[in-house]
């Protein structure tokens, strides 16, 4: 089977598995986990534009992700409809994107990740600290979730459902830049920026509107994730928040579509599910991020693509061998 | 009207004075060759032209418009392209995503984030035209990784050439070649039409000698001598810089 097809066909069973998930898993703990899993990984996505495509690592991902959650809690709780509070907590997310895009591309590298952690601390802070806006430490409470074309998200099920609309969307969005020239110029200003220059390309600019798009993508993730919990504290703007999802893009496999993804999974079922037989299931994250780091180093994705292939030559090759042998 | 006017550039690194009042100026269509020992400034002298760095002071005009103020990217689309002397490609991609990115560099469509850039037939073609050029579009699709030193110093060529550019700007583009590689880019760059203004840094005088229609002889960031070919070799100030005396 050649690469395509092989692709596709998982893609078809990937996708074919994601829209029956309710109707065999049946337990609504389980479907709330694959929720979880589905909006994470669309912050996962997000940020794998900045690290895996523009080879910039961010670590203040977690205080946009917060702005659209937090946007959207403070708008509903000011009385404002679900229409109002998304598009304005994507609007401020973008703008918010901004200035952090502003601030942390005049520097690449150690100097960019230190800038997006300071930023994303100051967000943390705020949303800590500011209590008349924020309610401190308390956090925010949402009392509904939005019911779009008149069909309530209150449940498990429809909220799946909409979560997974809302992946597949980002998803395809992720899939078509990669492939347009605008992803590879966005691939070129990481491998080679001073050539890119050279070849009439504004980098600052590319790395700027990529900036916003993972932006972009980052609010959507915190307004879904604000709405499953029906909650949002200051916890959520945490450093840890930051690096949970950056580990979700590296073990997953950077500048993959599925690395995102699979890393989310991960990291959302080890929470959950091993969280529910062993009290310190941060070990158990630990041990298996240096397992993959360490035999997998590229990300598990790319990683077991890899091993799939030696598999298959080191299948066919005692044909070879054999055919040899009879030469005289 | 001169393709590329230098007047009066200078340029510091801290205490270090590597350009000093440099004079340029080259003829549309000429073949200038700069060259000079090592550290004579001659990569820095590029790096200004092309804008990679600013200079403290003087000017650069290219076919009579200052750009001295114009950022690098912008002179790209102004007509002109560099190579790099120490080769600087992109090395997860194939040889023909390189070519395809240099000609992406001054088209709109660098911004489209929906299309599909592989199907984009004409850069696709016009690419494989560029490779056919410098004889690599046989191995169009190999990965850049999987290509010899020789081959990656023709696709900087094909690179820059596929830009179409009015000033190409070559940064030795012999080093560590082989002979036979030598002579091939040597044939190469003898196909380039007359419409473009060619300037070539060299360290090695003899590689590149007949190529040039006028030669700069640059020692720690000054012009010592310039003149015609027959002219700068004959010239005592050339010996004694690489001779010593």
């Amino acid at each position: 089977m050649s690469a395509a097809a092989t692709r596709g066909a998982f893609l078809v069973v990937a996708l074919a598995i994601l829209a029956t998930l309710p109707a065999w898993v049946g337990n609504t703990y389980y479907i709330n986990i694959a929720s979880q899993i589905l909006l994470f990984a669309v912050f996962a996505l997000a940020l794998n534009v900045l690290v895996g495509y523009g080879g910039l690592v961010s670590l203040g991902h977690a205080g946009l992700f917060a702005v659209g959650g937090y946007t959207t809690a403070l708008m509903l709780q000011a009385g404002q409809g679900h229409l109002a509070a998304d598009l304005a907590a994507v609007a401020v997310t973008l703008a918010m994107s901004a200035v952090f895009a502003v601030l942390a591309l005049r520097a690449t590298g150690i100097g960019f990740l230190m800038i997006t952690l300071a930023l994303g601390q100051i967000l943390w802070g705020i949303a800590y600290r500011w209590a008349n806006l924020t309610n401190g430490d308390n956090g925010i409470n949402v009392t509904t979730r939005p019911a779009p074309f008149g069909i309530t998200l209150a449940t498990a099920t429809p909220f799946y459902y909409a979560t997974l609309a809302v992946f597949l969307v980002a998803l395809a969005s992720m899939a078509l830049l990669v492939r347009s020239p605008f992803g590879a110029s966005l691939c070129g200003t990481r491998d080679q920026p001073r050539r890119m220059t050279a070849l009439g390309y504004n980098v600052w600019l590319i790395r700027f509107l990529a900036f916003l798009f993972s932006g972009f993508w980052s609010g959507v993730a915190g307004i879904l994730f604000v709405y499953y919990n029906q909650f949002i504290s200051p916890q959520v703007a945490a450093l840890q928040t930051s690096a949970e999802v950056l580990l979700m893009v590296i073990s997953g496999g950077t500048a993959t579509l599925a690395g995102p993804v699979v890393g989310a999974a991960i990291v959302v079922i080890t929470k959950n599910v091993v969280s529910a037989y062993i009290v310190r299931w941060n070990l158990v994250l630990g041990l298996v991020f240096v397992v993959i780091i360490t035999f997998m180093p590229e990300g598990l994705v790319p990683g077991s693509a890899r091993l799939w292939r030696w598999t298959w030559r080191r299948r066919a090759a005692p044909v070879k061998t054999a055919t040899a042998g009879e030469r005289p | 009207m001169s393709a590329l006017l230098v007047s009066g550039l200078t340029k510091s690194f801290g205490g270090l004075r590597v350009t000093k009042g440099v004079d340029l100026a080259v003829a549309p269509g000429e073949r200038r060759l700069i060259i000079g020992p090592n550290g004579a400034g001659k990569t820095t002298l590029f790096n200004l032209i092309t804008g990679e760095i600013a200079p403290d002071d003087g000017s650069i005009a290219l076919f009579g418009r200052d750009i001295t103020r114009t950022p690098c990217r912008r002179r790209v689309h102004l007509g002109m392209a560099r190579t790099y002397q120490i080769i600087t490609l992109f090395p997860r991609d194939t040889i023909l995503r390189n070519v395809t990115l240099a000609l992406l560099g001054l088209s709109k469509l660098r911004w489209n984030p929906f299309l599909a850039l592989d199907r984009e037939h004409d850069l696709v073609v016009r690419a494989r035209a560029a490779l056919a050029r410098v004889g690599l579009d046989d191995i169009a699709e190999r990965p850049l990784g999987e290509t010899s030193y020789g081959e990656r110093r023709r696709v900087e060529i094909a690179m820059a050439m596929a830009q179409e550019p009015k000033l190409l700007l070559l940064d030795e583009p012999f080093a560590g070649l082989s002979i036979d590689e030598r002579r091939d880019v040597r044939e190469l760059l003898r196909t380039i039409p007359r419409d473009v203004t060619i300037v070539m840094i060299e360290h090695n005088m003899d590689v590149a000698l007949d190529f040039a229609d006028r030669i700069t002889l640059l020692h720690f960031g000054e012009v010592i001598v310039e003149g015609t070919r027959a002219e700068v070799v004959a010239d005592p100030r050339t010996r004694e810089v690489y001779l010593g005396e």
